[in-house]
Formats: C-alpha cells, structure tokens, sequence
C-alpha cells in the first residue's frame, strides 16, 4: 500500500473543445485553448517549479517561480498565467530562468524558519520542495532582517511576529511560516465560496488574515478545510497530522455524512488515520470537503463506543455483556418464541441508511427470507419517501434525476425547502460557485438562509412562504407558467400525455390557484412569484432542488409531485443542466431504498404484490414470500402498542430521537418484548432495547453507498473493526443463528446477489467500481457505463404523467394556544441526531440545539437573547435557549434535533404525509413562553436513560466482605 | 392504532384523490390502501367500518368494496 499521490497541474482544466499544438522542451503537446502553458507542461510530464498555483484555484501568477522562456516573446512569462498559442514553443529550464528562480527562493526561505526537521509538514511542504528543485544552497540575505518568523528579536519582541493560531480544534494557523502565496484565500473564495479569509497589510506588512483580524473559530470560517488543502507549507496544518506524523499510505472510500458522499482518501498510519482528504476524481464532490467529512471522524475510536454485545431481561436493568454467539443466540430464540407466541407478524427490522447497501440488502432479506414478513423499514420513511412516491407517479423511478455536474450547465435554480449551506455544504459550494459566474437562483423557504443573500451571492427571488403551503405556491406557479403561456409545448406532446397535461393545465389555471389568490394564505407577494415563474419558465436550462421542507407535510408526497409538473411543464427534464433534485439527507439513504428497505416493495422498487419479482427471489433464497405490504415504522409503533408486534432488529437509526412524537416511539418499544439495537453508540433508542450488538464504523468495513446522485462508491475499510465484526457480518451471523443457511465471505459476493436480482444494478460489480471508480444507477445492459443523466428519450414509466395538486392545508394550526409555527431543520457542524458528531470537537460550533425566533415575538413574550425558554405543543414541551433573529419570518421559530437533551421531537405531533406517513417535521402549532430549568419531561427522560446506560461490571456481582 | 387515527389517514387518502379526474378517485383510493396498508390495518379498517361508517368520507366508503379484506386475523399471519 502506498500514498495516493494525486498530480496538482497548477491550473484548472479548460473546457474548451479546440485543441492547440505546442512545444515545450522539446515535447510536442495537444491542449484545450486557454490551458495554461503551466498545465501544458504538467500534461508533457514537466513540473515548472511553482508555489502559488495548485489546481484547485485559478492562476494567480504572484510567486514568480514558475516562468519560463517563450521563443518570440520578450522576457519570462508566469508559466501559470500564460495561455497556450499554436505553434508556442516553451523553455522551462534555461540558465536565466535557474538564476530567477533561485534569487525568489532565496528571498522566500529568508524569512521562512528553518524548522523543517520538527516541522508537521517535513515531507509534505512544496516550499520545502521548490528549495531543492531550484538548487537553493545559500541564503545571501542571512536571517537577522526584519521578519516575520522569530518571536524575540535582539532582546525585543518582534512587533512582526504573531503567534500561532490554534482556536480551531482541527487546524493550526502559524503566521511565522507563511510565505502569503493567497491560496488559502483563494481556496475559501473560489472552492468554498465562504470569503472567510483575505490578505491584510501591503507589501512585506501582506498576511493572511481570518475575517478582520479575528482568529479562525471566530471568524466566519466554516472549517472546510479547503484552505488546509490549499496551503503548501505548515503554515494550514491539521492537528492530527501534528500530533501523529506524516501518513504512510492512503485509500479511497465513502464519506459516511450526508446524501452528497463525498469521496476521500483515508491516510493512514498502520490502521490509525491521519487525515481524511478529499480525492480529487471524486465526481460527487471534485475534491472538496465540508468540516464534517474532513475533520469529524473522532467518534470511531470514542471512548463511549460499545465493542461488546449486551443483553438484558428488561429495560429496567444494567446490561450484562456477553459473547457473540450467546447474543445471536438469545436474539434467534427470542424472535422465535415472539413469533410461536404472538404469529409470524409479530416482529420486524428497519434498515439503516448509514450503513452499506449490501448491509441494508441484508436486513431487508432477513425480515423477508428469515421472519417470513414484510415488516421492514428505514430512515426514508421520515425523510425521503414521499419523493419515492410522487416521483415514481410521475416519471416512474424514484431518484433524481441528474448527477451533480449537472449544475455546471444549469441557467437558473429553484431550491424548495433545502439549506445546502448547512444540510449539503459540498454541493452548495458548487451551486454558489455557479451564481457567482451569473446562475440566477429562487429560494422557496420560510426561513432567509444564507443562500438568500450572503458573501458574493443573492437570489433573484426569496419566496418566503408560510410553513405548511408548499403545494399552493407550487401551484400557484404552475399556475403563472400555464396562463402565461410559459409552457414547454413541443416537449409536453413528444414526451407526456397531452391529454394530461391539458386536465392539468385547466387545473391550475382555475384563478383560485392564482398568485394573487395565494398570498393571503401563503403570505408570498403575487408579483415576486410571478417573477420567479417567469424566470424559470424562460431563463433557459431550470433545475429544481429540494430537501426535506418539500416532503416532511402531510402534503409532502403532492409537493413532490408539483415539482415533477413544473418540470415536466417546461420541458426542464431529460439533459443536462435541468432536472428534479432531491438533497438525500443520510449517506446512504438512497441506497436503502434502492436495496428494498420499504415494507411494500423488493429491491429496485418493485412491489411486493407482483409474482414475477417474487418469483425472482423466491427461486434464489428458497423461501416463499409473503405478498402482502408490511408495517411502516409508524406503523409497527400502532402495533406493539395494539400488542401485535412484539420485536423489532434496528440497524443504525435511532428512532426514539429522530422520529417524532417521542412519547409515541418511547411507548412502542416499551410495549415491546424484545428490542434489539445494533449501533456504534449507546443511542436513545437503545434506552428501550434488550439487546444490545455493537456496530462498525465506516472505516471498519467494505461496501457501497449511493449518494443523492444515484452515485454508487465504494467504501473501503482501513482499520479493523474495533468490534470484531463489520455489520454486514453480524446480520449473517445472526441469520445463521436463525436457521438460514447464509453464506458470504465477502461484500462485493451481496453484490452480486443484488445485481443478478436488480435489473437497475445488473452490470453492478465490485470490479467495475474499480475500474470506473463509481457509478450511476440504471447500470445495465442497456447502460453499462451508468446514467448520469435520467429520462434522456422518455420517461421510465413511458410518457410523464401530470398529476392534479390541490392545496389542502394541514390540521396543525396554530391558535390561542399555540399562535407560533415550529420548523425545524439542521445546522452545518451537525449530522443527524448528532450520535456521531456530538462526540467530536464539533461541539464547538453547535454545542446544544437553540430556537430561533424573529426580534418581534421575542419582544411579546419579554425574550432576550440566550434566555432559557420553554418550548410547548400539544405533544408535548421541552426548554432550551432561545437565539433571537430575523432570518425566521415573525411567527415562526426554528430549531435543530442534534442533541437528545432537547428532544425538539417531544414536541413535533403525529400527523404524517397522506401517501406514506412521512412525518410532518415541518409543521408544528407551538407556544414560547421564559422559562427557569428544564421540562418534567426532560428531567424524567435524563433520569430514564442514566439508568438505563449503565452496564454491570463482572466484579460489581462479587459479594461483599 | 386508535380508531380516531385510522380514519383520520384513510380520510387524507381520499381528500388526496378528491382533487383527481373523476374516474380515478375510487381506485385510487382503493389502491393505494392495498398497496400500502399492512394486512392488520385493513382488518382493523374493516372492524370499523363493517361497525360503523361514520366519520369516513364518502370515497372512503365507496372503496371498500375494491379494498382486499385479508384473510385471517394477521397477527397470525
């Protein structure tokens, strides 16, 4: 194994189609027009020697290493900035040029310290590497001018000096190595598109500077780490690399955050990671990263991570560890007995949309193949499954449609219910990065998040709709388009049914579903979403994204459909650049539903009901499946309640903190009689279980996640599993335990089980994913390569289908009791219910979950700034601290759900999308009110789950002298 | 589930398909309850409704007759 070594050509790509011939030391070289002579010579395989051009920035052309000799041209242009020309004939190393390069070099290493032995980057510092590729073997300057480097400076502080910056918990900042070549600005700019940093002083007074002078973590730094990357000394050096060394060598695998799956390399140290960094052929994220993926992967080797399997009798008592085989065993005598006793319905799993595809295909087959039910489920059923439902009605698969390089051709975005800056960071930063260059944006969100207006950015149109009335704005913009006569004909005719689309379109032209109609409930002013239609409609390549303020309503599932006619009304569908978008929340989220997660349909969305599919697997696992649908999560809940369904295997999600109504979930699982938990952490969820099988981690194990692009990576481990066993291998042994006569010695042998069953996955092979590095499903005959792009020459299910959304408002109102709205949503240092990252330093951006809530009901209700409140709906109520602010509209507060010591889904209700009981997170009736400690509830919930963590320790049970 | 709430969904199924083109509202209904209702909540739907239609919108009503009556009581199966 070695270090991935990825080639830095100095300057980005061209996208040019032209080629130009040109010469350079004698190599003749074919390039894009406007290549830089830098990039041409990197492709000749001839490194110029260079310091402030890396790939990931434009030329800048400011350390004046890089030049060469251009025979016609008068003196030595900067290689970087300099343009190829046909016929060009290019000199990287003469004897002026040796000379020039050597005098910058003397100049830079003059005020450098000559640490580099105790230095983090020795090994990796290209200043370190210029110095030898130039030659330099003097400093003739000395080292006792004025500088920057030593802290006393005969006998007297240097008023030059600063001293390093550790504030951020990642990374250091060492002014006194920085030779100010502006790639970390660059990087924070361009890459990230934060602004973050500049360059303060002029001249030899120049040096990078975090907002105005301030340090990092109070700047407003987002910790991506982009700059870290960027920086070609020490001057941006990650801890870790401080603390252990330079790494050994590196492998490629799978962020395990959010739908975005972000590719990075592993670097290692033996089975210790050093850093995690981007790769740059990842085609999810080109080489990006968010605070997240790059720096929060603490909690894998976190002292609070369980590494043995425990059981109890009842949730009352300490758990008692115990072997792997007594745990399987217990847990496949358990599920019997439930079963004998209660019918086979009684039991069931949900999958988990952190783990692999070939783990979720593996939970889903033992529900169906080992329980003889269809009792399985997933995290999608609170997050994404309306999107499953509205766009499989009306395109026929349910998954975007694009991939992410999509959005380099895009003209103009809508961005529905979605907040990319906190929810998916990577792929915000490729959005913002589109506006900057002219891409017009429409957010629909009732909260200003910052893609509204923030550094170099502004959305054309900020529609900022009351909670609860997506499908009336959607609607009403259908509407607009339709009237207007904004719509895509030719398109409708070739590619829906116009017959359809003309039941629609009188539909939505009915004036009560006019703008104008609209805004007294949706509180959107008529002309701005007249403006914003328009601008869809006609300002040329229109793709929508959407995130979950789209489908967590009881209307969810019709928004989703809403989505899919504008697109379809515009002919926005079918190439790239336009689309429908949905930002998948967890990692792997699409690939759970993609592998059968859903209690009514096989893996590739094919209904349970259908002999055919079953027939499929029937002939492949010996079994006979049961055709009926199975319970939904909220479902199973009813159930246990009802005392129908007594056992439940839950794989990494835990419900008790992430779904809503919690009283509802804590009373399910009490109900139950065997509660199996399989997790890295003592989750909430686990304050209910009997059993306890300790997870691995992302590092820990082989497999694939599927981003929100339909993105098949590879996810490759680097470290033992800390428990002894990778998931995918607990679930087999617990099927063997079971009675089933599973066999696999490795993941890629599920997938191939998945691929002989899946149509959509048939070419989908572990070798395959080698030699392309990742794929888009449908990869099959058909397609071999994948599919980046969807319904090219026609829709999946043949002609798109329009469908009729009527507006009806939800059931939660607000009222004498509870005049506010609650939304809720998540923040950038924070992943889901925050079980992985409240156990990393990133804490220290979101140490607890705060409402929000605009100056004007703060006021009314004496609230200032950091007051404890209390929170109350008819759920239930819970107090936290408030944050006052105007990016909520007056009447709507907002929170986060990352720490269970606030339980924000105490207070969320019961009531669901119509289609697929996803729940209505969006929504909630709720009262604010000052108050002096923390709820009964909260107080009770703490106490409940103190006791319940605790685990006996074998010499606790000696007796007492 | 409460009584309460299982008529509140399969009321949201039908106000969904009430906005659709006629000819689909019943079968739509229908359909989606067979497609999506575990056996053990159409039995109970059945419980209700053979009781008692009150409270279930029309269309609700109407499909029942499309709507598949599991067999036995599904605990069991």
């Amino acid at each position: 194994m070695t270090l991935i070594q990825e080639i830095d050509y100095g300057t980005p790509a061209s996208k040019a189609e032209k080629t130009v011939r040109l010469v350079i030391d004698g190599n003749t070289i074919e390039v894009p027009e406007g290549t830089s002579v830098m990039r041409a010579s990197m492709e000749a395989g001839i490194q110029v020697p260079k310091l402030c051009a890396t790939d990931m920035v434009d030329a800048f052309g400011s350390c004046r290493l890089c030049l060469v000799e251009i025979e016609g041209r008068n003196g030595t242009p900067a290689s970087c900035t300099t343009p190829v020309a046909e016929g060009m004939v290019v000199h990287t190393q003469t004897g002026r040029l040796k000379d020039i390069r050597r005098g910058v070099m003397e100049l830079y290493i003059s005020d450098h310290p000559l640490d580099c032995l105790t230095c983090a980057a020795n090994g990796d510092c290209e200043l370190q590497d210029m110095a030898g590729a130039v030659g330099l073997r003097d400093v003739r300057y000395g080292y006792d001018g004025e500088n920057h480097v030593k802290a006393r400076q005969n006998g007297e502080a240097n008023p030059r000096y600063m001293a390093k910056d550790e504030s951020n918990p990642y990374f250091t900042y060492d002014p006194a190595k920085c030779i100010v070549c502006s790639r970390c600005v660059r990087a924070c700019e361009e890459v990230q598109g934060t602004f973050a940093l500049t360059i303060e002083g002029r001249g030899f007074e120049s040096r990078v500077s975090p907002g105005m002078h301030e340090s990092f973590m109070s700047s407003e730094c987002v910790s991506c780490g982009a700059c870290v990357q960027a920086c070609p000394t020490a001057t941006l050096q990650e801890k870790s690399v401080i603390e252990i060394g330079q790494p050994e060598h590196s492998v490629v695998t799978t962020c395990a955050y959010c739908g975005v799956g972000c590719s990075f390399k592993a670097e290692m140290r033996g089975e210790e990671v050093v850093r995690m960094v981007p790769w740059k052929d990842g085609k999810a994220n080109r080489g990006h990263s968010c605070v997240k993926g790059r720096f929060a992967w603490g909690y894998a080797t976190h002292q609070d991570r369980i590494l043995n399997p425990m059981v109890r009798e009842k949730i009352t008592d300490p758990w008692r560890e115990v072997s792997w085989e007594e745990a399987f065993a217990h847990v496949a005598k358990e599920f019997r007995r439930l079963q004998f006793q209660y019918g086979k319905g009684a039991i069931g799993g949900i999958t988990s949309s952190r783990c692999t595809n070939e783990e979720t295909f593996l939970v889903q087959k033992l529900v169906r193949a080992g329980f003889g039910n269809n009792n399985v489920d997933t995290c999608a059923r609170v997050c994404h499954s309306p999107t499953g439902y509205g766009l499989g009605k009306a395109f026929g698969t349910s998954a975007g449609t694009q991939d992410f390089d999509s959005v380099e051709h895009t003209d103009v975005v809508i961005l529905i219910g979605a907040n990319p800056t906190d929810g998916h960071p990577v792929f915000a930063s490729r959005l913002k990065k589109r506006l900057r260059q002219g891409v017009k944006l429409i957010v629909i969100d009732p909260r200003r998040i910052d893609l509204v207006r923030s550094a170099h950015i502004e959305a054309s149109h900020h529609l900022p709709l009351r909670p609860g009335t997506n499908v009336a704005v959607l609607t009403a913009l259908a509407h607009v388009i339709v009237t207007e006569g904004l719509f895509d004909e030719a398109f409708i005719r070739e590619r829906c049914d116009w017959s359809e689309f003309e039941d629609w379109a009188s539909f939505v032209a009915d004036p009560a579903h006019s703008p104008e109609a609209t805004e007294v409930y949706t509180g959107v002013p008529a002309e701005e979403l007249r403006g914003a239609a328009r601008l869809y409609a006609r300002g040329g390549n229109g793709a929508i994204y959407y995130g979950l303020g789209v489908t967590e309503h009881s209307q969810g599932s019709t928004t989703v459909m809403a989505i899919a006619n504008l697109a379809m009304a515009t002919g926005n569908i079918g190439r790239p650049g336009v689309g429908v978008n949905p930002l998948r929340g967890q990692n792997n989220v699409q690939g759970a539903c993609d592998m059968g997660s859903f209690p009514h349909e096989l893996p590739g969305y094919r209904h349970i009901s259908g002999s055919e599919v079953r027939d499929v697997f029937e002939k492949l696992w010996g079994v006979e499946l049961n055709p009926e649908p199975g319970l939904r999560i909220p479902n199973m809940l009813d159930a246990a309640v009802d005392g129908t369904f007594r056992g439940i295997y839950i794989q990494g999600e835990d419900i008790l903190q992430s779904d809503p109504d919690t009283k509802h979930v804590k009373a399910g699982l009490e109900a139950m009689e065997c509660v199996v938990v399989h997790d890295l952490f003592l989750n909430e969820t686990a304050n209910y279980a009997h059993v306890f099988l300790p997870g691995s981690t992302f590092l820990e194990k082989d497999g694939t996640f599927t981003n929100a692009e339909r993105r098949i990576n590879r996810v490759r481990k680097v470290m033992s599993p800390k428990n002894g066993l990778a998931d995918w291998e607990v679930t087999l042994k617990l099927a063997q335990a079971m009675g089933l006569g599973w066999h696999y010695n490795h993941p890629s042998e599920i997938m191939d089980e998945i691929a002989a069953t899946t149509p959509s996955f048939a070419n989908v092979t572990y070798q395959l994913l080698e030699e392309k590095g990742s794929v888009q499903w449908p990869c099959n005959e058909a397609k071999p390569d994948g599919t980046p792009v969807m319904h090219l020459d026609g829709f999946v299910r043949g002609k798109g289908k329009f469908i009729r959304t009527e507006y009806v408002a939800t059931d939660e109102r607000t009222g004498p009791r509870f005049p506010l709205l609650l939304t809720t949503g998540r923040i950038l240092s924070q992943y889901n219910v925050g079980a992985q990252t409240r156990r990393t330093d990133n804490v220290a951006w979101h140490a607890e979950d705060r409402l929000e809530i605009h100056p004007h009901d703060a006021e009314q209700r004496g609230i200032r700034e950091g007051d404890l409140v209390k929170l109350s709906s008819r759920s239930g109520e819970t107090a936290l601290h408030a944050t006052i602010t105007e990016r909520v509209a007056p009447g709507v507060v907002y929170t986060t759900f990352h720490h269970p010591g606030t339980q924000a889904n105490v207070i969320t209700t019961d009531f669901t999308d119509w289609a697929t009981s996803c729940p209505e997170y969006k929504v909630t009736a709720v009262q604010v009110s000052p108050s002096n400690g923390p709820t009964a509830w909260q107080q009770d919930y703490e106490a409940q789950a103190t006791q319940s963590r605790r685990i006996a320790r074998e010499d606790a049970l000696e007796p007492a002298e | 589930m409460s009584p309460d709430k299982l008529r509140y969904q399969a009321n949201q199924i039908a106000t969904f398909f009430a906005s659709q083109p006629e000819a689909e509202q019943i079968e739509g209904v229908a359909d989606h309850i067979n497609k999506f209702w575990d056996p053990r909540m159409r039995t109970q739907l059945f419980e209700i409704t053979d009781e008692s239609t009150e409270g279930f919108k029309p269309m609700v009503v109407a499909a029942l007759g499309k709507i598949r009556r599991p067999e036995k009581a599904p605990a069991a199966g």
